[in-house]
């Protein structure tokens, strides 16, 4: 708790001290893109696995299986990446 | 390029913003006008083939695309009737890609899809069509239908209608743009990343005897990249293109079924 007020209290100085400003942007950047990836990381892993288990099941049905995998994957990791764009526009706007 | 030791990493403006070639006209302009047309004149030549015989040259790399769009995408979402939206959805994944792939070519390096220009335009108008295909397809009701899904029970429908508006309004489209955008400029800034290290340990000033041998690791990372970037690549226009034909089949899809 004392390191998010710490946070924030670096935020706030940094509004006269451009180098303060400099290192709470970098802080809060790393975090919020570090706080981001947890989910869609857990997400991915477990979709991945579920579709190998299912392609191991029936063969046959690898290829669809496959594609949807795909699809799945593209939906997760846009949700890290929105937090990536979190960490672009934190540290250098 | 370093003027002090170690590594220094350009301020991120030098990587993605180009200077105007001539006024409103930078690289990443160019690379969008020019991956149009190639993609205009491969297709071009293709047609000028005979249809009769084998698929040889560009032919056969155009038949292998439209086949490719035809089985994996049409087919998978929208069946058979929806097959004549194949020259838009192919149009769609030949400009998505052939922007996302100077992002590996050794002289662009840039993917033109990194910037937010191109994708935002891309998704506001596959927005734009799936909502007024939505009206065409079954008038004033499409509205009706799209806040509420059927088999909504009463009670539920004002907090489905609100999670079902913000969704198709807001988040649709935004997602779309981001998601592309976001991949390709990530993509970018890793392999960016990765070159500035191993110059930066190739050509290091000191202790050189134990900073030269590591620069073959981020080397190794930087090739791993490439390949990964060009997956990547195609992946995106991939998934922009199947979600837009996802999109186009919900809104026909009240057609087929109650006509």
């Amino acid at each position: 708790m004392e390191a998010l007020s710490a946070l924030v209290a670096a935020e706030e100085a940094g509004a006269f001290d451009p180098e303060a400003k400099n290192i709470a942007a970098a802080t809060n950047a790393g975090l919020a893109y570090g706080l981001a990836a947890i989910g869609p990381g857990i997400g991915i892993g477990y979709l991945v696995g579920k579709s190998v288990e299912a392609m191991a099941r029936q063969p046959e049905a690898a290829g669809m299986v496959r594609t949807t995998m795909f699809l799945g994957i593209a939906f997760t990791e846009a949700l890290a990446l929105i937090g990536f764009v979190v960490f672009i526009l934190v540290k250098f706007a | 390029m370093l003027a002090e030791r170690g590594l220094v990493f350009p301020p991120i403006n030098e990587i993605l913003r180009w200077q105007d070639i001539f006024p409103s006209f930078n690289k990443v302009a160019l690379i969008a006008v020019a991956s149009a047309l190639i993609g205009m004149a491969l297709f071009a030549l293709a047609a000028r083939a005979d249809a009769k015989k084998a698929p040889t040259g560009a032919r056969n790399l155009a038949e292998t695309t439209v086949e490719f769009i035809e089985e994996g995408i049409v087919m998978q979402t929208l069946g058979k009737q929806g097959l004549g939206w194949t020259p838009f959805l192919l149009s769609l994944f030949i400009f998505i890609f052939l922007c996302n792939i100077p992002g590996v070519i050794p002289i662009l390096q840039m993917p033109a899809t990194a910037r937010m220009a191109i994708p935002l335009a891309l998704s506001l108008l596959v927005w734009v069509l799936f909502i007024g295909t939505g009206l065409k397809h079954q008038g004033a009701k499409y509205f009706g239908h799209l806040l509420w899904p059927p088999g909504v029970p009463t009670p539920l429908k004002p907090l489905v209608g609100g999670i079902e508006f913000v969704s198709t309004i807001f988040i649709t489209p935004f997602s779309l743009t981001v998601r592309l955008m976001a991949n390709m400029m990530a993509g970018h800034i890793l392999l960016v990343t990765f070159g500035l290290l191993t110059e930066a340990l190739v050509t290091a000033e000191t202790q050189q005897i134990l900073l030269v041998p590591t620069s073959i690791l981020p080397f190794f990372m930087l090739i791993f990249l490439t390949g990964f970037e060009i997956l990547v690549a195609f992946l995106q226009a991939y998934i922009f293109t199947i979600l837009a034909a996802v999109y186009f089949s919900n809104s026909t899809a009240g057609h087929g079924e109650e006509h």
